[in-house]
């Protein structure tokens, strides 16, 4: 296949994540020739509480400039635009998010699109029932069902394919503003439904996900992908920035727990047998990408608050201490939480107390090697966990004159060690968790999805 | 015996998804690939002793084409949560950078 052949389904990737910073010289320049726009607005990566609160990670003025030059391309060129896992999490007010800032663009530029929303938010009785009908399975190191775990969950989320995406563009949509998707699924959509080959779309999608990740430059904004029967290409939007092999096949590792096989709803993209070839010094050619069937699943992403944090930092550049670390923070960590229970007894409840020697251990959290030289200075972390944020600030400053002055051996004088803030402790906020990890099995790629339209035409002048 | 660093250009950790940990790790050429991608420390029993995780959950790739060993583990706990050390685990890599292959 040439690098611009005719008959493939053109895709222009603008960023690896709405908000994140698209170029728009780049993305007008490149729109001649695309057949849609298509890009992801979500992630776990970043952590649970995205999705427990449903707020966004990038902030509305990020989203906005990027949004606003997508959607201004999009109507220039009067081709679909595509976006998936809106607002990060994708849950159903993320998603509302997005839409009102879409609103707000479409009435400061006078356009009228037509907006279909999809939603796929989850409610936690159902996903429970689903659980006790035998239609939810664990993935792994997850192994079980129960009922209750879905209902403990503040949002739960269905990762959708690329079917709703297809629907709504059939049914006249120019702008699709999707919940959580595969990150694959929403670059994939237009490919499949215009006739491309199922393992070239899927492997394109994945390639494209994180814009240009799968260049030299990998900040230098997006990608197109042309997606044909058999084969794609994938070439950098930026004119100085390179596609190579390395790059491109680099890519199957990046985030991946298997670099060959990508369970994606409704299939398994297999990349065991692809080749990847240079066309030129900034385009890769791909080959041998296999999609295979299987019984429609949506994977399940949940997240739900537990306790509250509140965090205290001192610096300690006291040579003894630095001399015998291990030993004066598991001194410590025994002072303190002995302070708490005596002082404070049963109304601290169920409670943890964690001291992380930033400069020393904090990042494993493993012991040091006996032979280590002390370092130079440490920033140590108090962080209190407990059911209520102001039971985890009375546990710290409980804490507090043991923190800041505790000597290295009984009968010292009391040292003042470095603390920076006045008060000295800082309310963090809620701890959140990811609960579930598991895959849901549907009747059809529509069963657990919720399609709404928006016409501007009315909405704006609302 | 060599030291991981010594016979790698890249070595990078990050999460696969919040449940799980990838190690991605580039071989400086064609000849530490092949006498070292197959070391006893990087199979999957010892690398679930190094990280605490069960053995017969960790997997192992080995990419010829592009000289890198790929493994990925369960994390003890999920990503995110009250004792959260390194929420990308884009720092664990470097525990490994001075095991002897």
């Amino acid at each position: 296949m040439p690098a611009h052949s005719t008959d493939t389904v053109n895709v222009l990737v603008p960023c690896g994540a709405l908000g994140i910073g698209v170029k728009e010289r780049d993305v007008f320049s490149a729109l001649f020739g695309a057949h849609a726009i298509a890009c992801d607005a979500g992630s776990t990566d970043s952590g649970p509480a995205y999705l427990a609160t449903g707020r966004a990670k990038y902030s509305r003025d990020a989203v906005k400039h990027d949004l606003s030059i997508l959607m201004r391309a999009q109507a220039k060129a009067g081709i679909p635009l595509l976006i998936g896992s809106c607002g990060t999490s994708g849950c159903d007010e993320a998603l509302d998010w997005t839409r009102d800032i879409a609103l707000e663009i479409a009435r400061e530029h006078g356009l009228q699109p037509r907006i279909a929303l999809l939603y796929s938010e989850q409610s936690g009785e159902r996903m429970a029932a689903k659980a006790r009908a035998g239609r939810i399975s664990p993935l792994a190191p997850m192994n079980d069902s129960e009922p209750q775990r879905f209902r403990a969950c503040d949002h739960i989320v269905a990762l959708m394919g690329p079917e709703p995406y297809a629907a709504a563009l059939e049914a006249g949509a120019d702008i699709v503003l999707g919940g959580r998707t595969t990150d694959t699924a929403v670059l994939a959509a237009v490919p499949l439904m215009r006739g491309a080959g199922a393992g070239a779309a899927w492997h394109a999608g994945k390639i494209a996900e994180c814009g240009s990740l799968c260049t030299t430059h990998p900040r230098e904004g997006g990608v197109m992908i042309r997606v044909g029967r058999d084969d794609f290409t994938v070439e950098p939007l930026g004119a100085h920035n390179q596609c190579t092999v390395e790059t491109v096949h680099s890519h199957m590792l990046y985030e991946n727990s298997d670099p060959f096989l990508l369970h994606e709803p409704g299939g398994i993209l297999d990349v065991t047998a692809a080749r990847y070839r240079a066309v030129g010094d900034r385009i890769v050619h791909v080959t041998g990408s296999v999609f295979r069937r299987q019984p429609y699943t949506m994977k399940l992403e949940g997240a739900s608050g537990t306790g509250y944090q509140t965090i205290m930092l001192v610096g300690i550049q006291d040579r003894d201490v630095l001399g015998n670390l291990d030993r004066f923070i598991a001194h410590m960590q025994d002072v303190l939480v002995d302070r708490v229970r005596e002082t404070m007894g049963e109304r601290a409840g169920a409670f943890d107390i964690s001291l992380r020697a930033y400069g020393w251990n904090a990042v494993s959290g493993r012991q040091v090697d006996a032979h280590a030289a002390p370092p130079r200075e440490i920033g140590l972390l108090f962080v209190a966990t407990a059911q209520t944020q102001e039971i985890a600030t009375q546990i710290a400053k409980t804490c507090n004159p043991w923190f800041f002055h505790l000597p290295l051996n009984a009968g010292q004088e009391l040292p003042s060690y470095a603390f920076p803030f006045s008060p000295a402790e800082v309310e963090r906020g809620r701890v959140y968790e990811f609960r579930l990890n598991h895959v849901v099995h549907v009747e059809d790629p529509m069963e657990l999805v919720r399609t709404a339209f928006l016409e501007t035409r009315e909405a704006v002048h609302a | 015996m060599p030291k991981l660093s010594e016979v790698c250009s890249h070595v990078r950790s990050k999460n696969a998804g919040p449940f799980w940990i990838t190690l991605d790790l580039w071989f400086s050429d064609s000849a530490s690939f092949e006498r070292y991608a197959a070391a006893p420390s990087l199979q999957p029993a010892a690398i679930g002793e190094r990280f605490g995780v069960d053995p017969s959950l960790v997997k192992y790739f080995a990419m010829p084409d592009l000289r890198v060993v790929k493994i990925s583990y369960p994390r003890a706990r999920p990503q995110g949560g009250a004792v959260e050390r390194d929420m990308h685990g884009g720092q664990q890599y470097v525990q490994l950078l001075d095991m002897e292959l």
